[in-house]
């Protein structure tokens, strides 16, 4: 029995499967975030496994712009829960609906 | 790609702890299961030849990222807030997340099974992955990406300040 890519593009499914249940299940508007990044990271892992496959190293310089993209996303998430719950005292996103008519 | 026995361990953890950041109902351990997924996908890293984005994986993502997620979490008291008080009925939601969550692992499963009819273990070719590689792609091909990745941080950064002033204000 040889590992090949496979084993890992089932892996980073699973992962992303798990993330995008947690968007979807969740209300915490953090919990959120964090399957986010949990997404963002299957998605690195199956760059760095296919880099390895195709001895590559393109795809690893694409998971470090990841990286910095990700970083600098929670930075402005995460300022944006603490505005929100600063004026609402709640980061329940089904308690925000300004917005709906 | 490493040993079967290495790869199912690590990835019975990494799944685990992506179940335990899913459904645990206090905020900060969601944060620490997660610190453990990243550490399991940084081994995956090393597993896979690229030590240099495993070591940038724990410090940036197992670390910093981690890091102000606690911080946000102790900073707002949040550990436990979930249920929404005045919302009207939501409860057809969750039977209809699951759904499409299974939807979109029978998709990928489908595409994985049908490509992994024509998979064979094949020899690896080489790959340099040591951080002077690296560096000399990154300053190299692709220096006007990194240069942009400076002005992403530098606008995130201006905003975050923005924020806070108008916060002061308002």
């Amino acid at each position: 029995m040889v590992v090949t890519v496979g084993w890992y593009v089932a892996l980073s499914v699973a992962l992303f499967t798990v993330g995008a249940l947690g968007v979807l299940l969740r209300r915490n508007a953090l919990i959120i975030f964090m399957s986010i990044e949990l997404m963002l990271n299957s998605a690195n892992l199956l760059l760095v496994a296919f880099a390895r496959e195709y001895g590559d190293l393109n795809g690893q310089i694409l998971v470090f712009f990841v990286l910095t993209v990700a970083a600098a996303e929670v930075a402005v998430g995460l300022a944006l829960v603490v505005v929100i719950f600063r004026r609402r005292k709640s980061i329940n996103i089904d308690d925000m609906r300004l917005m709906k008519g | 790609m490493g040993q079967p026995v290495v790869f199912i361990a690590l990835a019975l953890v990494a799944i685990l702890s992506a179940f335990g950041m899913l459904l645990s109902h206090n905020a900060v351990h969601a944060a620490l299961f997660l610190v453990l997924n990243f550490i399991t996908i940084g081994v995956f890293y090393i597993v896979l030849a690229a030590p240099f984005i495993a070591m940038v994986q724990i410090t940036v993502y197992a670390g910093a990222i981690m890091v102000l997620f606690l911080f946000v979490i102790m900073l707002l008291g949040a550990e436990r807030l979930e249920g929404a008080q005045n919302v009207p009925n939501t409860a057809w939601q969750r039977p209809l997340a699951v759904f499409l969550a299974a939807v979109l692992v029978l998709a990928f499963g489908y595409l994985i099974i049908q490509e992994a009819v024509s998979a064979t273990g094949t020899a690896l070719p080489p790959l340099d992955s040591s951080p002077q590689a690296i560096g000399e792609l990154l300053f190299g091909s692709y220096i006007f990406p990194f240069e942009v990745t400076a002005v992403l941080l530098l606008v995130s950064m201006i905003s975050l300040v923005v924020w806070k002033a108008q916060d002061k204000r308002g």
